[in-house]
């Protein structure tokens, strides 16, 4: 008995520290409808800043908790910061755009971390007067535990006194219900918002400063926590910071009592957790339909048959991509090999999100999923290379099909959020499930059939799989079925009022879209001889969008130039130190330069050099 | 005071409002009539700098607002009452009056929050309920006080009568009577003619984006068939 009331002490320390971070996300997400990736990178700074200022301060009782407030402070000035330099210039922007702009700041946060602090994780001191263990019931009971567990709750205490009793804090409600209306009041908004990511961001720090005394500070923080922290924020509903103290606290019980039955549970329940919530209450425990939308989606794609100018570059390109073997050089043949097969990712993705109206934030989880299982169809069917690339897709659009069913239910962030939930579900199970994916180790050895083992020969194979692959996206999108996709994509309602049932053609939507990232995922194992956890995991998922926003929504063409271009920078970039950084960088000026991708760019600039020609 | 010149709106590619014109003076109370979608609701809410025209003018009390941004114009003295009265649900009625308030200016009447309770007296009774749990009539209500809670000199309401029991619609005629009284100038968008009439100085016509009618209601009453054309009567 006692040792199960330590267990839910453990769990309710746990809540706090989570509930502090989603709290601030969750509040910047109700103002700004932002899905604010850099928040784990907030918290990281709250750890890292909490550190040194505890570590070089060391002035005792007082110097600790002064250090962990100051070092909340900072971070709350480093996110006014990102406000107003990233944030405030597209938040009427699509969401893929502000996530992918938040990705952005990630990465030069970590590398901004990585060059203040060093790749070396630090083991901060135990809190001062707080550095034992109490026992209850007989059980040790760390101090600090109890103390995060009078803290969670307290901190809520005071923001909910910041809402309910400052005008400030009305004004940040009603902005959370509507926006322009608030304006319409004479509300300066740009204050407004500025104001509330400084308190989210303030929060992020706190609960990466109060993190201190019991985890070691890693440049890993960011990317661990933001999973889980969605997650709260999602169960919680977006917005809703009383919602958020809940699901932190059902999250972290249920973990803590799950692993004492299934000890490999804690990366996969939350995800769960939040699958079954949003399936029940698609907006969360306390969310409401209006916490569903941001400013805008997708932007809308109108599709074009293909130009003669289009007709003449896609010729000239595929004859470029025939006659590369020509060179006979193997590393162009391997770049150009991943360059299809994300290009092949990146339509799949442009096909949900562009057509389809769906936002993924979790595309790779079906990548991966082809990717695995024609490497296990090899490794335990014996399957030879063929069958086995025909098996991977099937089983990808096997596992969209299941995940789409509950994913199609929703709609705008909280869609994003399933899939996302989904991908980290599929990513933990092939984690653990060492028997048969090898977990950490990946899977490996699976490599060409003999006949195509020939570097000009896989190639060849991999352009006719990628690009009929791709023929067949295009026409789909062409198709009476794209049609409806994209009727529903702009008016739901209207769609579904002549009659068409929107949901299916959403749901099959999903599964093809799942298919051909699929089969992106079986040329991808095959190339590489193996497959690892990463290929389903957040980040891969996110380069998906890099790509698709590369290249600009608004063509189809957008993701082949989106995904080349990707991973040529990426090639490029990652042998650079502090790649990271650049990448962002680079993001961030895409994102606020041309936030019509490169594709759009392009076309700007054409448009504004032509008529100067003609005049000439 | 106000004064709109040459007004043209776009949503997207459509071309919502065609040389939009009108003026309404120093506490005077005008009507803009027209059907379902003719444009009223854009015309507001490009005077708000709710929508952004993309070309006209829009002056009050000399200076041009036009493409400015809706806190700035609010700012200036105007107060926008939408229309499917858009309170914060979550918010108590008082919370939402609280949004609305604005430090008193010199050239404008004053409704201090008590005044608003007498004017309105079913909101004070429910002043710590969620706007969003009252009924129709007092959301609209609502709406209008917090709006008032801004100080306006001129008023932008929109469809107030839409939705609403008949009793607290001739309410409603009463509070917008009480509000000239008081030295406001009220532009108001309407279907209901009759409505518009009891409370208004003069009438716009609006259809299709493009005014078709401006002046006083006796010309309308002495020529039906302008009604009927414009409006459902
Ligand atoms: N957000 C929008 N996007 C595109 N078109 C719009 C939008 N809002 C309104 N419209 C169109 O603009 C036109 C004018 O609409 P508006 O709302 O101004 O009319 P209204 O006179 O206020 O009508 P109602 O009496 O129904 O309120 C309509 O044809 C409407 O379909
Ligand atoms: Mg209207």
């Amino acid at each position: 008995m006692s040792f199960y009331f330590a267990q839910l002490l453990t769990g309710l320390a746990n809540a706090s520290s989570l509930f502090l971070i989603a709290s601030g996300l969750s509040i910047i997400f109700g103002v700004t409808r932002v899905v604010n990736f850099a928040h784990g990178s907030l918290y990281m700074l709250g750890a890292y800043l909490s550190y040194t200022l505890i570590t070089t301060l060391d002035l005792g009782i007082l110097g600790f908790w002064g250090s962990v407030v100051a070092a909340a402070a900072i971070v709350a000035v480093i996110g006014g910061a990102i406000e107003v330099l990233v944030l405030r210039r597209i938040y009427r922007s699509p969401e893929l755009f502000q996530l992918v702009a938040t990705f952005g700041v990630v990465l030069i946060v970590q590398d901004v971390a990585l060059a203040i602090w060093g790749p070396a994780d630090m083991l901060g001191p135990r809190a001062p007067g707080l550095s034992r263990a109490v026992r209850i019931f007989g059980e040790p009971i760390p101090q600090y535990d109890l103390a995060l567990i009078v803290i969670g709750p307290l901190v809520l205490g005071l923001i909910l006194l910041l809402f309910n009793r400052t005008r400030w804090g009305i004004l940040v409600r009603a902005a959370t219900e509507d926006r322009a209306m608030v304006g319409a009041l004479g509300v300066n908004q740009r204050f407004l918002f500025t104001s509330a990511f400084m308190v989210g961001s303030f929060l992020a720090g706190l609960g990466g400063a109060l993190q201190v005394p019991r985890e070691s500070v890693s440049l890993l923080m960011d990317m661990s926590i933001i999973g889980e922290a969605f997650v709260v924020v999602v169960i919680g509903g977006m917005g809703s910071v009383t919602g958020a103290f809940a699901a932190a606290i059902i999250i972290s019980v249920a973990n803590a009592f799950g692993v004492l039955v299934f000890p490999q549970i804690s990366m996969v329940l939350p995800f769960l957790v939040m699958a079954v919530v949003l399936v029940v209450r698609p907006y969360g425990l306390f969310g409401t339909a209006a916490s569903a939308h941001g400013g805008a989606t997708v932007p809308e794609a109108p599709l074009r048959p293909l130009s003669k100018v289009g007709i003449v570059v896609a010729t000239a390109l595929f004859a470029f991509l025939l006659a590369a073997p020509a060179q006979d050089d193997t590393f162009i043949l391997v770049l150009l090999t991943d360059v299809l097969i994300a290009m092949l990712f990146a339509a799949s993705l442009h096909f949900l999100m562009g057509i389809g109206g769906m936002v993924s934030f979790g595309h790779a989880a079906y990548f991966g999923l082809g990717a695995y299982a024609a490497a296990i169809a090899v490794r335990d069917l014996g399957l030879p290379m063929l069958p086995a690339m025909v098996f991977g897709p099937v089983m990808a659009a096997l596992g969209a099909l299941v995940f789409g069913w509950f994913c199609v239910r929703l709609s705008g962030v909280y869609l994003a959020m399933l899939t996302l939930a989904a991908a980290q579900i599929l990513w933990g199970v092939t984690f653990q499930w060492q028997w048969l994916t090898g977990g950490d180790d990946g899977i490996l050895g699976i490599w060409p059939a003999r006949w195509a083992s020939g570097n000009a020969t896989f190639y060849y194979l991999a352009l006719a799989i990628c690009g009929g692959a791709l023929v067949l996206i295009r026409q789909l999108a062409h198709s009476p079925f794209g049609f409806v996709l994209r009727g529903g994509r702009d008016s739901p309602v209207r769609a579904e009022a002549i009659g068409i049932d929107l949901r299916a053609h959403q749901w099959l939507g999903f599964t093809i879209a799942g298919a051909f990232a699929g089969v992106a995922g079986v040329v991808f194992v095959f190339s590489k001889g193996s497959v690892f956890p990463e290929t389903l995991a957040i980040g891969h998922s996110i380069d998906g969008l890099i790509m698709v926003l590369l290249g600009g929504v608004q063509a189809l063409a957008g993701p082949l130039v989106g995904a080349a271009a990707f991973v040529l920078i990426e090639d490029w970039v990652t042998r650079l130190e502090y790649w990271r950084f650049i990448f962002g960088a680079i993001i961030l000026v895409i994102v606020l330069v041309a936030p019509d991708g490169i594709a759009g760019g392009l076309g700007r600039l054409w448009r504004l050099v032509r008529p100067a020609r003609a005049a000439a | 005071m106000l004064e709109v010149e040459a007004l043209n709106t776009f949503y997207g590619r459509a071309h919502i409002l065609r040389d939009v014109a009108l003026t309404v003076g120093g506490n005077e109370v005008v009507a803009l009539l027209g059907r379902n979608g003719a444009g009223k609701s854009t015309t507001m809410k490009s005077i708000m700098g709710l929508a952004r025209p993309r070309s006209g003018r829009v002056v009050f009390d000399g200076a041009d607002i036009a493409g400015a941004p809706p806190f700035r114009i609010c700012r200036q003295g105007l107060g926008y009452v939408p229309e499917d009265r858009r309170v914060f649900a979550a918010l108590t009625v008082e919370e939402n009056l609280e949004v609305g308030r604005r430090p008193p200016r010199e050239d404008a009447p004053q409704f201090p929050i008590d005044a608003l309770y007498q004017l309105f007296p079913n909101l004070a009774e429910r002043r710590r309920q969620a706007a969003g749990r009252l009924s129709g009539g007092e959301q609209q209500m609502l709406t209008i006080a917090r709006t008032l809670m801004g100080n306006p000199r001129l008023l932008l309401l929109d469809e107030p009568s839409e939705g609403i029991a008949p009793r607290i619609v001739e309410e409603l005629a009463g509070v917008i009577a009480g509000l000239k009284r008081q030295g406001l100038a009220v532009l108001l968008s309407e279907q209901n003619l009759h409505f518009a009439r009891l409370v208004s100085d003069r009438a716009v016509i609006i259809e299709k984006g493009e005014v078709r009618f401006a002046g006083p209601f006796a010309t309308l009453e002495a020529n039906p068939e302008i009604a009927q054309a414009y409006l459902v009567v």
